[in-house]
C-alpha cells in the first residue's frame, strides 16, 4: 500500500487537493454565472475572459496533470492551442469581427 | 524531476523515454483545439444572423446550461480520482470513479438533448438561420465528444472488470481521462464565449 506521501508526490496531488480545485472551480463558475444577471459595466469581457482562461488554466494543469508531467507535453497541447487561436483570430480579423 | 521521472515510468524503453501512447494522445488533443477552433469561430461570425428565426437570447436557458456545465466540470473531478485509483491499483474504486463519470457525462448529454428538443421546438430548426446551425454544429460535435467518451468510459469499465486491459492498466485510465478533461476544458471555453456573452 502506498502511503499518502507517496501516492501525493507520483500522481500529482492527495484527493482532498483534487476535490478543493474542483471547489474552486465551481465556484467560479457560480462567479462567471453571476456577470450574466449583474452588471458589471466596463468589467464583465475583461472578468469573463479571465476567469474562462483562468478555468481552462486550472483544469489542464492540475486535472490533466500538465503541471507534474514532462514539458513536452505541455508544448504539444499549447502549440496546437496557440496555433488554433492565432489562426483563427486572424481568420475573424480578415471578416473585420473585432471591429463590430 | 523526480515528480517527471515517477509519471514515466510507463515508458518501456522509448526512445524519448516518454510513453508513446501519452505523446500521441496530447498530439491529438493540441490538433482537437484547431477543430473546436474552427467550429467556435464560425459560431462568432454567424451569431448574429438569425434572419427570421428566434435569436440566441430568446433561447439560450442560462440556468439549466449552468446546471449541466457544473455537471461536466464535477465529472472531471471523478475522472481524476479514477486515475488517482487506478494509479494506486485500487480497481474497486477505479471501476466506481469511471461509473460515475459516465453517469455524469450521460447526465450532460442528456441535458443537451432535451435543450436541443426545446430550442426546436421554439422554432430554431438546424436551417432554419446561420447562427442555429454554426450552434447546432459546435454543440452538436461537442455532444458527440462526450458521447463517445462515455462510450470508452463504460468500455473501459467493461475490461477492467474482466481484467483485460492490455498494457499498463493506469496508463490507460489516464489515457481516457485526458480526453474527457479536453471534453470539459472545450466546454469551459464553449459556455463562456457562446452562452454567457450576449449578441
Amino acid at each position: 500500500m502506498m502511503s499518502e506521501d507517496t501516492t501525493t508526490k507520483q500522481h500529482g496531488m492527495s484527493t482532498a487537493g483534487y476535490v478543493r480545485i474542483a471547489l474552486i472551480l465551481a465556484a467560479i463558475t457560480a462567479l462567471e454565472v453571476s456577470t450574466y444577471y449583474v452588471d458589471f459595466g466596463p468589467f464583465f469581457m475583461p472578468s469573463l475572459m479571465i476567469m474562462m482562461v483562468a478555468k481552462f488554466v486550472v483544469v489542464a494543469s492540475y486535472f490533466m496533470h500538465l503541471k507534474f508531467d514532462n514539458k513536452i507535453f505541455s508544448w504539444m497541447f499549447y502549440t496546437g492551442l496557440f496555433l488554433a487561436i492565432g489562426v483563427y483570430v486572424a481568420a475573424l480579423s480578415t471578416f473585420k469581427f473585432f471591429m463590430a | 524531476m523526480a515528480e517527471t521521472a515517477t509519471h514515466e515510468h510507463a515508458a518501456h524503453h522509448t526512445s524519448t523515454g516518454l510513453s508513446n501512447n501519452k505523446l500521441g494522445m496530447w498530439l491529438f488533443l493540441g490538433s482537437e483545439c484547431l477543430l473546436f477552433g474552427g467550429l467556435i469561430s464560425t459560431y462568432m461570425l454567424y451569431r448574429g444572423r438569425v434572419g427570421t428565426g428566434p435569436t440566441p437570447s430568446q433561447v439560450f436557458d442560462i440556468p439549466f446550461t449552468s446546471v449541466s456545465s457544473f455537471v461536466l466540470l464535477m465529472s472531471s473531478l471523478t475522472m481524476v480520482l479514477a486515475v488517482s485509483a487506478a494509479h494506486n491499483k485500487d480497481d474497486r474504486a477505479t471501476t466506481l470513479w469511471l461509473t460515475i463519470t459516465a453517469l455524469l457525462g450521460a447526465t450532460f448529454v442528456g441535458g443537451q438533448v432535451y435543450e436541443f428538443t426545446a430550442m426546436y421546438n421554439e422554432g430554431l430548426g438546424f436551417s432554419t438561420s446561420l447562427f442555429a446551425s454554426s450552434f447546432y454544429t459546435l454543440t452538436g460535435f461537442h455532444g458527440v465528444h462526450v458521447t463517445v467518451g462515455i462510450i470508452m468510459l463504460m468500455s473501459l469499465v467493461g475490461i477492467l472488470n474482466k481484467s483485460k486491459v492490455p498494457g499498463s492498466r493506469a496508463e490507460t485510465v489516464e489515457m481516457i481521462g485526458l480526453y474527457w478533461h479536453f471534453v470539459d476544458v472545450v466546454w469551459i471555453v464553449i459556455f463562456t464565449l457562446i452562452y454567457l456573452i450576449p449578441v
